[in-house]
């Protein structure tokens, strides 16, 4: 039922190629003809020289037997996370999300990032509590197995570190794919008990304003939070893609906090101390705040602020010469939904509105998508995200201008990559 | 016992039959939390505040912190708080600045018992909370005095480290949250 393109629809809507959303609403015509820039490690795969592609060997014989838990295939085998950071000591570092190498907004849950501080614990759920204490009428002691009893919610939420992209604060652009550059934002379904019941089955007192929350690893990772924003949507997660949370998300439970930064959805959970005040722990006072140009740090920024990025085409991918591209990327707002993405294919002289693939969701990742009629000249691709309530993602040197190169968190300015002649695809500022 | 009380618990819960989904406000859920008393409750706070709340009995001086130190903490973030693997821990007792946007303890941290605090539950990372609550004010005194924040003599107890002001206490300004 797809129209039929005509040269109108070929026209661009801004500079540099970049053709109407609409393309997208009319079918596959242009997406069938259209070419992903693809990964290095696809590129380097062998190639199937003794099979057949019309008479394959596994078209005449019983296929692999039934398995337990399915895993991808074989010759996906370089999708994966990439770890780094700090290897001593041996806990404490990240594994990215290969953002570049995954479609749609579903993360899946063996490629969600890791930012530990002491390694996984190797939590016995028969062993694990969760406890609530303090400004409470009772203290409270659950059980894993009781809190599978509860009511539960499902809400499909990011959760991106607060330090991801910190190498854009870097005075040159890091030359990187690109998930090891932002990959440390990952998205999934998370379900479990809005923590809103638990907090009233203790009986939180009307004196009651914040809440520390305590995780069981080996470093009993704390941070303090306002009690309004965990009454209000905060979710005891058991359950993550359906599936129980994995041991590196927090098994067997996670505070999820949506929209606001990695650290503070505690993984482990073990432990909420209701209370008036911030603790002020080492990680919300020496870490998580940013230093500011006037020698002043912000503290308790909590909220992840819109960002979108181009996965594809991006660095360490390839372009195929002139042809017709789909310009493919994913936008998110701890503040709500995403209200528009524009892209620009001329370094942000002109810009053109990015389709938005449904679902759009509040706190989640975003797909959308542009066709770009490359031409085989430099450009420069661009992508700007703004959230329902009006926040525009900036440009570098607008954030670099206003809070300084110290700041190592919450980095959010609009990415570029350039396009070179001979489809070699870079990060740059421009 | 505990099935007991469950059982126990859950008479008292009103019971409304309904077909209505119920929104978050008004879910119906069962109570199956198990009280703790307040002895149980202290096996699991360690929590401590700021202001000192939550700090416990002990004491230590910067001599002392010297030695443990050396053993336990030296390899990572150097021999005398220069930072290796680790963070850098030794810096001047003197707020950040465009010059010298160092965030380390003296020029940084704004609260001297977040150092017990998080020296107690998270380090040395291979044996967290090994530590004992005197070896940890020694350590937090150690730190301290080698920052220029107290005195190579003075003792950090409960009392004196929630005393403690450091040079960065009022260098934040909080975004999300009001104060």
């Amino acid at each position: 039922m797809a129209g039929k393109l005509t040269e109108d629809d070929l026209i661009p809507v801004a500079g540099g190629g970049l053709l109407h959303r609409r393309l997208f609403l009319q079918g596959g015509l242009v997406l069938a003809t259209a070419q992903t820039a693809t990964s290095l490690g696809a590129e380097e795969a062998p190639k199937p020289e003794t099979e057949d592609p019309a008479d394959p060997s596994w078209i005449h014989r019983t296929g692999l037997p039934f398995s337990g838990y399915g895993t991808p295939s074989k010759y996906e085998k370089y999708v994966v996370r990439n770890t780094g950071g700090n290897r001593a000591p041996a806990g404490d570092g990240v594994s990215w999300t290969p953002l570049e190498d995954l479609e749609g907004i579903i993360t899946p849950s063996g490629l969600h990032f890791e930012r530990h501080h002491d390694g996984v614990p190797d939590i016995d759920p028969a062993v694990h509590r969760l406890v609530i204490h303090g400004l409470v009428r009772q203290p409270l002691e659950f059980t894993v197995a009781n809190l599978l009893r509860y009511p539960m919610r499902s809400r499909f939420l990011f959760i991106e570190c607060g330090g991801n992209s910190n190498a854009g604060w870097h005075e040159e652009p890091i030359q990187r794919p690109v998930g090891n550059f932002h990959g440390l934002v990952s998205c999934s379904e998370w379900t479990g008990v809005p923590l809103s019941i638990l907090l009233d089955e203790a009986g939180v007192d009307a004196k009651a304003s914040w809440v520390i929350a305590e995780g069981a690893d080996a470093g009993l990772l704390n941070v303090s939070l306002p009690l309004a924003k965990l009454m209000d949507d905060a979710i005891v997660a058991l359950y993550q893609n359906g599936e129980r949370v994995r041991p590196e998300n927090g098994y067997p439970l996670r505070l999820i906090v949506p929209g606001w930064e990695g650290i503070t959805n505690v993984k482990w959970l073990r432990r909420l101390h209701v209370t008036d005040a911030p603790a002020m722990t080492r990680n919300e006072t020496a870490k998580y705040t940013e230093l500011q140009p006037s020698g002043k740090a912000r503290m308790f920024t909590f909220v992840m602020d819109a960002k979108s990025l181009i996965t594809s085409p991006s660095p360490g991918q390839k372009m195929h010469g002139a042809n017709i591209y789909e310009i493919r990327g994913l936008a998110w707002s701890g503040r709500g939904k995403i209200a528009k993405v524009e892209v620009s294919a001329d370094g942000g002289k002109s810009w053109g509105e990015a389709h938005l693939q449904e679902p759009v969701m509040a706190q989640c990742f975003t797909r959308f998508r542009s066709a770009w009629a490359w031409d085989g000249q430099a450009a420069v691709l661009k992508s700007r995200a703004t959230d329902e309530t009006g926040y525009v993602q900036p440009e570098r040197d607008v954030l670099v201008k206003e809070r300084g190169r110290e700041g190592y968190f919450h980095y959010n300015a609009i990415v570029c990559w350039a396009i070179d002649e001979d489809g070699t695809i870079s990060h740059v500022y421009a | 016992m505990s099935m007991l009380r469950h059982v126990a618990a859950a008479i008292f819960v009103p019971v409304v039959a309904t077909s209505v989904i119920a929104a978050d406000a008004d879910v119906r859920a069962p109570r199956l939390g198990t009280p703790l008393s307040p002895g149980e409750v202290e096996k699991w706070d360690r929590t401590i505040f700021a202001d000192g709340r939550g700090l416990p009995p002990g004491k230590g001086t910067a001599k002392d912190g010297r030695v443990i130190y050396e053993q336990k903490c030296a390899s990572c973030h150097g021999l005398h708080g220069e930072g290796g693997t680790a963070e850098e821990l030794v810096s001047e007792p003197k707020p950040p600045s465009a010059d010298n946007p160092s965030k380390a303890i003296g020029s940084y941290w704004p609260f001297a018992p977040t150092i017990f605090d998080f020296v107690r539950r998270s380090m040395p990372p291979a044996a967290a909370e090994s530590l004992t609550a005197d070896d940890t004010y020694a350590l937090t005194a150690y730190l301290l005095a080698a920052n220029g924040v107290i005195g190579e003599g003075d003792e950090m107890n409960a009392k004196t480290l929630a005393a403690v002001r450091m040079p960065n206490r009022d260098g934040f300004i909080w975004i999300d949250v009001k104060k």
